[in-house]
């Protein structure tokens, strides 16, 4: 059923490699983004209060990690617009190729990229935050992938009301970054208007947000199931409207 | 060209009808494509050529009516249709930095059949040293080159070629007729669309003229121009003062006008010409300019639908 997949997937790796500001906006942008935060609140806080401490410790990583994830689903919006634009996704079609392998091979390529890019980031952090070292990697790793899943379901339904390609990374940002903000990471659910809040409870971010703090601070993971049905759930939900309304042209 | 063969219709098109909201893009379309042939669909832009195209190919489905290719249901048998067959679309694109032998080697893999030669083809198609070249940095030429590349990967029995020349220069556009020719030449089917009348008249060997989503008249380009535009034309150029008089005595003609020394003498049927040549070797006129207006393809058009096909 899913010939060439493998063969599509790694074209549109080395495709995305090649691509100059693509690979250094999805990969670096969340990096740089990460260390500056992190030394600007590192040098300006000389005795770092228990807030701040809180955040560095907890925040930023999962906010980080969010980021990364945002940045993979913008991409993938972008991408799948310009496809259609320029008739590649038609062009695709017209070809034994399943339209569901041409959709799971970039998936691919965006898990694979937020892993990448969280690897990157790892490896930048040892440096200067000693912190995250203890830090159930492997877990964290496999919380983001499900997160990312989740929110690349929404990305798809973006991908689908998107008229234009030009249009396709503002209106992303648009509706996925404030998406974060009211995802209880800067400020818990509980303390939210009472719309807020349940804006927030039919948002993937939330859930997101608390199972990555959750793992990131080393809880058991039957402790979080309710965040992963809810991602899980919201994966079906989004991925099935969208095939419905996903536009190939 | 191909009455040798016993024609049969690999693709049998019935009544299709397709719609977009209140905009009918073609109704009441038959046509069959025989087997080994060059069948071409002409007509302006906007005509539905490109609609009835993508319905064959089964990646649009009609309203209403039967299409049958290679004996399967274009719509519901898709990807097995898809196997069989070799696709070139309309100002399709690939991903920008996909290089050409990747391009290639993907769609080599996606179908049943043993592929063909890769290295052979991109050397026919004249792509061997863009091998390791962007997408995005090829020539219009070649980028049309290698969508027929890709679209002979797989051996396919019936090729699709929609607006193959569009776009292209004088010189890389006899280059792909070239290219067309020789898939004929393999044995396979080849249907195609055009708004170039010049194109269909060269390559094909029936066509279809399609106008506001209606299909007019079918046949070859030859009696359909015998049939629509029987009207011959000779210029010539002659001193001779009596040469007016002895051409309008001549019973097939039907007008003779002279301005100068030049008389356009208009008739029908394909022996206007011998019965002027013979005229002016039986009378020893001295001539001193000589030519013919046949109708082509282009004045059939006109005469069809009361306008030109650039309009």
């Amino acid at each position: 059923m899913l010939r060439g997949l493998w063969k599509l997937t790694w074209i549109e790796i080395k495709v995305f490699m090649r691509e100059p500001l693509g690979a250094f906006g999805t990969i670096g942008f969340p990096v740089i983004v990460f260390l500056v935060i992190g030394r600007v609140a590192g040098r300006n806080i000389p005795a770092p209060s228990l807030a701040t401490s809180s955040f560095l410790r907890l925040g930023l990583p999962v906010l980080a990690a969010l980021l990364i994830a945002v940045s993979s689903v913008i991409s993938l919006i972008t991408i799948v617009s310009i496809y259609r634009e320029g008739g590649i996704l038609k062009r695709l079609r017209a070809t034994p190729l399943r339209p569901q392998t041409i959709l799971t091979a970039h998936v691919i390529v965006k898990l694979a990229l937020t892993a990448a890019t969280l690897a990157l980031m790892v490896l930048a952090g040892k440096r200067y935050y000693p912190i995250g070292i203890h830090v159930p990697w492997f877990g964290f790793t496999i919380a983001l992938l499900i997160s990312t899943l989740s929110i690349l379901s929404i990305g798809f339904l973006i991908a689908s009301i998107v008229p234009t390609a030009r249009f396709a990374q503002p209106i992303g940002a648009a509706i996925l970054y404030p998406m974060i903000g009211i995802s209880g990471l800067f400020t818990p659910l509980n303390y939210m208007p009472p719309v807020l809040h349940a804006i927030a409870l039919a948002l993937p971010m939330t859930y997101a947000v608390s199972l990555l703090e959750g793992i990131w601070k080393g809880d058991a993971w039957s402790a979080h199931m309710v965040d992963v049905a809810a991602l899980a759930i919201m994966f079906f939900v989004c991925t099935a409207l969208s095939a419905k309304v996903f536009r190939w042209e | 060209m191909n009455n040798l063969r016993t024609a049969f219709p690999v693709i049998q098109v019935s009544g299709i009808r397709k719609t977009y909201g209140r905009t009918v893009a073609v109704d009441e379309v038959s046509f069959e494509v025989n087997d080994g042939e060059i069948f071409g669909l002409i007509g302006p832009n906007g005509a539905g050529k490109t609609t009835t195209m993508e319905c064959v190919e089964g990646i649009r489905k009609p309203d209403r009516g039967s299409i049958s290719v290679l004996g399967l249901d274009p719509f519901r048998q898709v990807y097995k249709l898809q196997d069989r067959i070799g696709v070139q679309l309309q100002q399709a694109q690939l991903q920008k930095r996909i290089k050409v032998w990747e391009a290639i080697d993907l769609w080599a893999s996606l179908y049943k059949k043993k592929p063909e030669d890769a290295e052979r083809l991109l050397d026919q198609l004249g792509l061997a040293d863009k091998r390791d070249a962007w997408f995005m940095n090829l020539s219009g030429g070649q980028k049309q080159r290698l969508f027929i590349a890709l679209a002979l990967i797989n051996d396919p029995e019936v090729v699709f070629l929609d607006e193959l020349t569009t776009g292209l220069d004088p010189q890389a556009r006899r280059a792909i007729w070239e290219l067309v020719r020789g898939i004929r030449e393999r044995g396979k089917t080849v249907f195609l669309t055009t708004h170039l009348m010049e194109e269909a008249e060269r390559l094909c060997d029936r066509v279809a003229i399609i106008e506001r989503g209606r299909i007019i008249d079918i046949d070859t380009p030859q009696r359909l121009v015998d049939r629509h535009c029987p009207e011959r034309t000779v210029v010539l150029a002659t001193d001779d003062l009596a040469a007016e008089e002895r051409f309008r005595a001549i019973p097939r003609i039907e007008s003779v006008v002279r301005s100068d020394m030049q008389l356009t003498i208009r008739g029908r049927g394909e022996d206007l010409v011998t019965e002027v040549i013979h005229c002016l070797s039986e009378n020893r006129m001295r001539v001193t300019d000589f030519r013919m207006i046949v109708p082509n393809l282009e004045d059939v058009f006109l005469k069809l639908t009361g306008h030109s096909i650039r309009d």
